[in-house]
């Protein structure tokens, strides 16, 4: 055994690397319960790939056959049922756990210096995955796999100039058809999961260069005892390794749970108008993308220019590129930031879970104002970041406070006029307003801007 | 802190669930049918296969389903279900697809466009509609076979069960069904009630043929799995002993 090892060492780092990566690997030890989610997304990275490389060896990317071969797998492949349930709730389980993952990159201050880079491969991440899931959907090929495809596929049209090209080039065809249906297949099954691999690759490799954050937000590789030991983190391996397993575990009891017992988790993980086949003859009654998209779809909707609603759309994840230099704050953690920085993160997950699910509602006036105003908050909550990351003065809070309550009071004065319903755009001109109001003003009359004294070293 | 992040934490999850999916807001009964009542799913193939069949489809799945679901031979669903015939003139194979006999040009023709396939429809519609569905035949001179549907307006299929159920008629106000049954069929309400119970059952099990085996695995996976994290865990704890 000795010997196998001395003899592969000499020709491949594979000692230093699992010692460098895992066995030497110092970790913080008080990472909670919001760090699980990390490994989390490679499980279900892997889960995704095994499953889908399984279904690739029965699936018939066809427009004629596409349908009938997924049943075929449904129904004839001899665990067939399993391994497509696997891989439709894998792909939300993904963003479940993606998007816990980054959340919890919110609440720690993740992306702030040095890991600004982790936090943009990670962002990268999460737009090709957004962009493989919206392939992948369309290969089942039903109603709303088509449907769904129409509608985003066609946002490109509302580019200038080269719109309606752009849209025909992506389609490969002048409507939604079997050329597209090809080319998604190939982005869906090589093109895009190499770049995801390989961006989650690059994603650890910048993580093991400066080492994870904590709840705490405070360094821990510092502080050593005498024999040069650090005392405030632990090797990945053993300690994190046999951690993470009862993460998955808990992960994959859930998943299962699902996959066995709701695997159309009540239509939203399998949409039922998914199960008629594509007939570009009949439009759907509702078209709504799956839920993960749900909360952009709301964002796109809301805004009656066309072009502005989908630059709206596709601005709010990318966003989230610039944040290590919009959040300028010195401290990391949550636990040390005020409580209106807590409030405002708390505000940011639920205005994000609200616009996820009135994109897969009906339109109504109610939830179209709705989803106006917190399409709002969604951008004003990086704008809110930005301002608590230093002091601000009485005449700045205020003046930036009546500026932006201006702008936007003066868009509801134009849909007033244009015969908007009064009540309800006065209504809901309090939810941003008061958000401001809290957010901006409240530091000037209270102590709740206050941050805690920052501990040098970890607390638990 | 930690509540109010446990707290978000959990919307998160079940937020997916607060959203109902489009009913279409007509009123549906429930069908309240019993998958593993084998003798049930015999009659409602049965009712399938005397009514349906000529015009509706099973494409995506096989006889040899319908004889592993219900318990029933492979002789049995050939003497029974088969109508469709290969080119030597005998019944088609137990292997092969459910599909109709009806040629798609003489289907266009006579109903404007072929039947849907109704493999999934149980998986689109739900078992309840289904149920209301085939109940909500009523008398309407306007319309090309003379009846209309509570569930599904102006559906443009013609009222199969007629013989069974009787007639029904809108007595309902204004934009508003209600339906009263006109002129008696062969069966009392009761017992038609059973017959469409027995049909929609069969179509959900055509639906999903794998979801009671589905379920009856699932309880093992998930068995251990929760010893598998008992176990993981207990490592765990004994690893993470010396961190302080």
């Amino acid at each position: 055994m000795r010997a196998i090892l001395d003899w592969i060492d000499a020709r491949y780092p594979l000692t230093k690397v699992w010692n460098e990566h895992l066995a030497e690997y110092y970790t913080p030890k008080n990472m909670n319960f919001w760090y699980y989610f990390g490994s989390l997304s490679f499980l279900v990275l892997a889960i995704q790939i095994v499953s889908g490389i399984f279904l690739t060896m029965f699936y018939k990317p066809d427009a004629e056959l596409a349908f009938a071969s997924v049943e075929y797998i449904m129904r004839d492949v001899q665990w067939g049922w399993l391994i497509r349930y696997m891989h439709a709730v894998g792909a939300s389980a993904f963003f479940i756990v993606v998007y816990l993952h980054m959340y919890r990159g919110l609440l720690y201050g993740s992306y702030k210096r040095p890991r600004e880079l982790i936090w943009i491969t990670g962002v990268l991440i999460y737009l090709v995955l957004m962009t493989e899931s919206f392939a992948g959907y369309m290969l089942p090929w039903g109603q709303m796999s088509y449907w769904g495809a129409q509608v985003i596929v066609n946002l490109f049209s509302t580019f200038p100039v080269i719109g309606p090209d752009l849209v025909t080039w992506i389609r490969g065809d002048f409507l939604v058809s079997d050329a597209t249906l090809t080319r998604f297949y190939a982005l869906h099954v090589v093109a895009l999961p190499l770049v995801l691999v390989g961006l989650s690759f690059v994603h650890v490799v910048a993580l093991h260069a400066v080492g994870s954050n904590n709840p705490d937000g405070v360094e821990t590789k510092y502080f050593t005892d005498e024999n040069g030991r650090p005392l405030d983190s632990i090797p990945f391996h053993p300690y994190y390794t046999v951690k993470d397993m009862v993460g998955f575990g808990v992960f994959a009891i859930i998943f299962f749970g699902i996959v066995f017992f709701a695997p159309e988790a009540g239509g939203y993980f399998l949409e039922k108008n998914n199960f008629e086949i594509a007939d570009p003859l009949t439009t759907p009654e509702l078209i709504h993308p799956v839920w993960y998209f749900g909360a952009f779809y709301s964002m796109l909707r809301v805004i009656p220019d066309p072009l502005l609603g989908v630059l709206v759309m596709f601005a709010a994840p990318m966003v989230l590129l610039f944040l290590p230099w919009i959040d300028r704050n010195p401290i990391l953690s949550v636990r040390y930031r005020s409580p209106i920085h807590k409030f405002n993160l708390v505000t940011f997950g639920v205005v994000f879970l609200v616009l996820t699910y009135l994109g897969l509602q009906h339109i109504t006036t109610l939830n179209q104002e709705i989803a106006l105003r917190l399409t709002l908050v969604y951008y004003l909550f990086f704008f809110v970041l930005w301002f608590h990351s230093k002091p601000r003065s009485d005449a700045f809070s205020w003046g930036w406070f009546l500026a932006i309550v201006a702008a936007y009071s003066y868009y509801d004065f134009t849909r007033i006029a244009a015969d908007g319903d009064r009540v309800t755009i006065m209504t809901w001109w309090l939810v941003p307003t008061l958000y401001l109001g809290i957010c901006l003003l409240l530091p000037l009359f209270s102590q709740l801007n206050e941050e805690k004294p920052v501990p040098a070293r970890v607390t638990s | 802190m930690k509540k109010i992040l446990t707290l978000s934490l959990v919307m998160f999850l079940g937020a997916p669930g607060l959203a109902q999916s489009a009913g279409g807001g007509v009123h549906l009964e429930e069908a309240n049918i019993d998958l593993t009542d084998q003798a049930s799913l015999q009659r409602g193939a049965e009712y399938f296969f005397d009514y349906c069949i000529g015009c509706h489809s099973l494409q995506y799945d096989r006889y040899a389903t319908i004889a592993k679901g219900l318990g029933l031979s492979e002789e049995q669903v050939t003497e029974q279900f088969i109508h469709t015939r290969t080119e030597k003139g005998e019944p088609s194979a137990v292997g092969s697809l459910i599909e109709i006999a009806m040629r798609p040009e003489d289907a266009e023709q006579w109903f404007a466009q072929p039947a849907p396939d109704l493999t999934l429809t149980s998986r689109q519609r739900g078992a309840d509609w289904i149920y209301s569905m085939l109940q909500g035949f009523y008398l309407d001179e306007g319309t090309t076979f003379g009846v209309n549907n509570r569930v599904f307006p102006d559906m443009g299929m013609p009222h199969v069960l007629w013989e069974l159920q009787g007639w029904q008629e809108n007595v309902g106000e204004e934009g508003h069904v209600e339906l009263e049954l006109k002129e008696e069929g062969r069966m009392s309400p009761e017992e038609f009630d059973d017959v469409v119970r027995d049909i929609t059952a069969f179509m959900v099990y055509m639906g999903e043929p794998i979801q009671l085996e589905r379920e009856r695995i699932g309880v093992w996976v998930l068995g251990f799995l929760v010893i598998f994290t008992f176990l993981a865990y207990l490592l765990k704890k004994e690893y993470w002993r010396d961190v302080h």
